[in-house]
């Protein structure tokens, strides 16, 4: 076993109860130095009741949860204290800890011991991380998933086709004699390869949604000041009762606010102020919103029902025309004065913001576009990184490498080398092959105490 | 007092002694029977897939069995054609009367080298190091290093149905006490089996109804040093045949007799290469087997059943036989047996092939659980430079993964063991695109030269093949087609494309559908045919043999990670105690060894990379 580390697993804000949670070698008894009860011969997987006390000073009132190895998360002894919540309580029974002779946990040193030890693999490792920060309801489920190895099993279950090929091969080229076996032709070899190319698709496909369900949607406002892009917003918002996230990034500073559909985050940018300007400082924030609504997964363009379009909203409309545009027309409440040109060949949504259900139509709408009904759904298995995603990626090339060998002629033998590549890539994403720097680079990004 | 002693006459011990006494060292051959240096125990065939490239790598080398075999061959093919240049290998049926009577001659001629008649039952030693050998009347000989290449005699047991006999192939004494010594000294022994078929006589079997098989109509030598010189309208046949249900039956119904399911036998039997019972045992639902008769010799009429090795008792194979369609009135002149044979553990075996446990002992061949004569040329050809290395307090010559077939066998060897014999096969080989039978000699002779195995003039040979690819390479760089009516033409009466622009020769060789000989339309390119296939094997594959030398990078970095010697691992932290005990046990000299034991997972190499940066900084 390793040496003794400890950290706060619970978020650092007031609450009920925090756990502090220390595995280890020394783990049981350390704690039990410090604990009113000895825990040393009671049975594993039992909660006792007791105080903390050092130097004879009550610390805290905890119930202790004592998990002897192997059947722990780190398949070391783990001691779980349950302290009242509140930042001074805890900090000071960690501090006890520390002066008892453990070590304060690196960021992801559990998992890490987790994945050492061989309770867990790659990418069941990565999915405990998604599960910490998982921000819906859907990530959360799609990380439990990864988690448990559902991703782990199709992964295997590709590779182990591709190895059921290669091992084909290697029996038509070591016993070339043996006419008997089935013989790897190119057209057999067109089947396979067409075969994994559309199993590895699913999952590059799979990992957009994975993406999606992981980071949510990011939705672009656009249109004229005053057509009720902020009312929207607000409608939207309010009726979900979401909160407004302060999720730090790159675009997402200029984030109005979050709501979930099915499960899904769908993250709001209002870009208002998209018009010519000669302002310099202005300008600056026109073309970011330009630059957020051109990455935007879904461009929501605004219209006035109680007014015409004006040139600026047809200039709009045609610079942001696209697969991923929706255009919804407001104020359906009031007179209609607006006039759709006959060359808008998008679906129009309309709706309002005064009545309740106003704005349903914009949500169904959103949903197809995205196809969030079946994004989420009980067998999720998705890549969600871009590690994962890139390895995927690798695979695919290569086997596409393979298909085009293979219409060019080239022999079996060189054929396989890309094949036997893809098959590499896939265990690598599942940590079945060696790679060096991987391992603590994974584990840097994990928040301290799991 | 001999530099050199090797122990055994087979293609091991052949290669070891040769090459001890090519570098000049004092050397003994020691077999029980000089009759049988060279002899061919099983299958009358010199290579088969991987195993030809071993042979050329032997050759490469400075070894005997490649231009041997060519002198005594009476069909020979170039197996895997279509299948890409990685896997080509030659295959000869190589005359068993012919092969050991030009290999005895050879070796009689050898200067430094002694040959004599005894049977060895034990080492002499001081201090863990071994200094010579004690023949079975006590007489002892002293020598520096010490080679066992024993092959299968080391307590030998002939297994045929519940019959039992002591005895090595063709009823030769076997050595009974001298691996109950090594295993006193502290080497762990392992048994192992194999087998062979029956031989049936040639005038009591019906070819005609079965199919053919021939030899190539294009030369080829394994020797890089000579040429071809047989005539190729002259070679022998193979025939195909298939097993049948009767047969199937008659062995289900027998299945007790033999040794091997009778529990007569105690020995692992090779998975790649499994008696005909197994065969029909483990894979019950095919209908038929294919096996082949092979030509033993020119000199008697023997023929060599491939396929239907078996334990069973005589009167079943006499029935067996029988039911095979060609066979109904088949004699034959010897059955079918199994051999159990004692073999030490190779993981105690150094990437030198020298032992770990006693210094100085070197072994190579069935020995170290390996099976085939190439397999043990390999080994013993490495065995006998590096015991004359050692005399000369040099570092030994370890081939790499990326070097050779052989780098590969004896890597695997000690690194994975064995637990059942090991034959050489192109999926062990993780760089074979590199590993090619038609480069042995470019990856080896600059190894061979600088231990002394080839001579001035072979080595110059070699330059000079070098310098000719280069400039034939330079040659198709620089030189452009050029479109002309005529030489549109070509290409339209070959159904090729016309190329756009006037492309380089080299530009064009890439395409797919352009052959090296097909560009000779064009241009006068005045090369050796090892020459042109050189360079147009590097041309055609550049892209995939780029991408097997990322990979060789790759490794080498790893190889390259040295772990200590003293290094103890019961002080790694989070190593899983199965890699724990591995690790322990083989000790491996890189993490890229390490990484290749089986039972050490990614994430121990990663704990233990993590350690030795720790400890070590390395």
């Amino acid at each position: 076993m390793n040496d003794t580390i400890c950290a706060i697993s619970t978020s650092l804000g007031v609450g009920a109860i925090s756990i502090v949670r220390v595995t280890g070698e020394d783990a049981i008894k350390i704690v039990d130095s410090i604990f009113d009860s000895s825990l040393v011969d009671k049975k594993t997987h039992t909660i006792h009741y007791g105080h903390i006390k050092y130097n004879n000073e009550i610390i805290d009132e905890v119930l202790i949860m004592l998990m002897k190895a192997p059947k722990t998360y780190t398949k070391e002894d783990i001691v779980e204290i349950n302290c009242h919540g509140g930042n001074s309580t805890t900090k000071k029974v960690l501090e006890i800890l520390l002066l008892c002779g453990c070590r304060l946990a690196e960021p992801g040193e559990f998992t890490k011991r987790a994945y050492l030890n061989g309770r867990i693999n790659l990418l069941e490792a990565e999915s405990v991380n998604d599960l910490i920060v998982a921000k819906t309801d859907a990530a959360r489920m799609l990380a439990i998933n990864n988690v448990d190895g559902n991703l782990t099993k199709r992964i295997r279950s590709i590779r182990e086709k591709i190895v059921k090929i290669l091992a084909n091969i290697e029996v038509n080229i070591d016993y070339p004699e043996y006419q008997d076996e089935v013989q790897v032709t190119q057209q057999l070899m067109n089947e396979y390869l067409t075969d994994i190319n559309k199993e590895l698709k699913k999952l590059v496909e799979g990992a957009k949604n994975g993406r999606i369900i992981k980071e949510g949607i990011n939705i672009a406002i656009i249109g004229r000041p005053n057509v009720g892009k902020s009312s929207i917003l607000n409608h939207l918002l309010d009726e979900e009762k979401a909160i407004v996230t302060d999720i730090p990034g790159t675009t997402r500073d200029i984030v109005e606010g979050s709501i979930t559909l099915n499960g899904i985050a769908i993250n709001f940018i209002d870009t208002a102020g998209i018009r010519e300007t000669s302002d310099v400082v202005e300008k600056i924030g026109v073309d970011r919103s330009k630059r957020s609504a051109e990455s935007a997964d879904i461009i929501l363009f605004v219209a006035n029902n109680n007014e015409k379009l004006t040139k600026e909203d047809l200039e709009l409309l045609e610079k942001y025309d696209s697969e991923n545009l929706i255009i919804f027309v407001n104020k359906c409440d009031l007179e209609r004065k607006i006039e759709i040109p006959g060359n808008i060949s998008r679906e129009i949504i309309w709706g309002n913001t005064i009545d309740i259900n106003g704005l349903d139509s914009l949500k169904i709408a959103i949903k197809n576009k995205l196809n969030l009904d079946s994004i989420v759904n009980k067998d999720m298995s998705y890549l969600s990184n871009i590690r994962q995603i890139d390895l995927v990626n690798k695979a695919n090339s290569a086997v596409e490498n393979a298909y085009n060998a293979l219409k060019n002629d080239m022999p079996i033998d060189m054929i396989e080398i890309d094949l036997k590549s893809a098959w590499e890539y896939l265990g690598e994403i599942i940590g079945d092959s060696y790679q060096d720097e991987l391992v603590d680079n994974i584990f840097s990004n994990f928040c301290l105490g799991k | 007092m001999y530099d050199v002693i090797v122990v055994g006459g087979g293609h091991a011990g052949i290669e070891a002694s040769h090459i001890a006494a090519k570098i000049g060292k004092n050397t003994l051959l020691v077999t029980g029977n000089i009759k049988n240096i060279g002899d061919m125990p099983c299958n009358p065939s010199i290579g088969g897939t991987a195993k030809g490239i071993i042979v050329r790598e032997v050759d490469a080398l400075g070894g005997l069995m490649g231009h041997i075999a060519d002198i005594s061959q009476i069909q020979i093919k170039m197996l895997n054609n279509s299948k890409g240049p990685a896997v080509r290998s030659l295959r000869a049926q190589a005359d068993k009367i012919t092969y050991p009577k030009n290999m005895q001659d050879t070796l009689m001629k050898m200067p430094n080298l002694t040959i004599k008649e005894a049977m060895i039952e034990d080492l002499i030693l001081e201090d863990n190091t071994v200094k010579g050998v004690v023949t079975s009347d006590g007489t002892k000989i002293s020598g520096t290093m010490v080679i066992l290449t024993t092959g299968t005699y080391l307590k030998g047991n002939i297994l045929v149905g519940s019959e039992n006999t002591p005895g090595g192939p063709h009823g030769e004494a076997r050595s009974n006490h001298l691996s109950d010594q090594l295993k006193e000294y502290g080497l762990k022994i392992i048994r192992l089996k194999t087998g062979t078929p029956q031989r049936i006589k040639k005038d009591s079997i019906d070819f005609s109804v079965m199919q053919e098989e021939k030899g190539d109509k294009t030369p080829w030598t394994f020797s890089f040093d000579y040429n071809a010189s047989y005539d190729i309208e002259k070679q022998q046949s193979c025939y195909l045949l298939y097993t049948n249900e009767n047969t199937h039956k008659i062995i289900r119904d027998n299945l007790k007799k033999s040794a091997m399911y009778g529990g007569y036998a105690t020995g692992v039997g090779p998975r790649y290469c499994p008696s005909i019972e197994d065969k029909i045992v483990r894979f019950a639902d095919k209908e038929r087997h294919q096996l082949f008769l092979e030509p033993e010799s020119l000199y008697y009429d023997d023929w060599y059943l491939q396929g239907f090795s078996t334990s069973m008792p005589r009167d079943v194979q006499e029935r067996m036989v029988h039911s095979l369609k060609g066979l109904e009135n088949a004699v034959i002149t010897k059955y079918a047996y199994a051999i159990e044979y004692d073999a030490i553990d190779p993981l105690q075996i150094k990437p030198s092939l020298e032992n770990k446990v006693i210094n100085n002992l070197f072994t190579a061949g069935q020995i170290n659980g390996t099976s085939g004569y190439e397999e043990a040329a390999g080994q013993g050809i490495i065995a006998g430079i590096n015991a004359s290395l050692k005399l000369d307090h040099k570092e030994p010559l370890i081939l790499k993964r990326s070097d050779a077939y052989i780098g590969v066998l004896i890597d695997d060897l000690v690194t994975k063991g064995t637990i059942e014999p090991y034959r050489m096969l192109t999926s062990r080989a993780e760089f074979r695109l590199i590993l090619r039978h038609d480069n042995a000699d470019l990856r080896l002779r600059e190894y061979a030269k600088k231990c002394g195995t080839i001579s001035d003039e072979q080595y110059r040979r070699f330059q000079k093949k070098k310098e000719e690819i280069s400039e034939l390479t330079n040659i198709l760089k620089e030189k452009h087609i050029s479109l002309t009516a005529d030489n549109k033409k070509i290409f339209e009466r070959n159904n090729i494309q016309i190329p756009t622009s006037n492309l380089s020769f080299y530009e064009l060789l890439k395409r797919p559908e352009i052959k090296l000989s097909f560009l000779e339309n064009f241009i006068d390119l005045n090369f050796s045919n090892e020459v042109k296939e050189q360079v147009e094997i590097s041309i055609k594959y550049e892209g995939y043999i780029k991408k097997t030398y990322k990979e060789v990078e790759k490794l080498v970095k790893l190889e390259e990670k040295e772990i200590p010697d003293d290094i103890n691992y019961a002080k790694v932290l989070n190593l899983a105690s199965e890699a724990k005990q591995k690790l322990e046990k083989i000790r491996p000299k890189t993490i890229a060894q390490a990484s290749r034991i089986s039972g050490v997972n990614p994430v121990d190499i990663s704990v233990l990379s993590v350690y030795l940066k720790k400890e070590y900084n390395k």
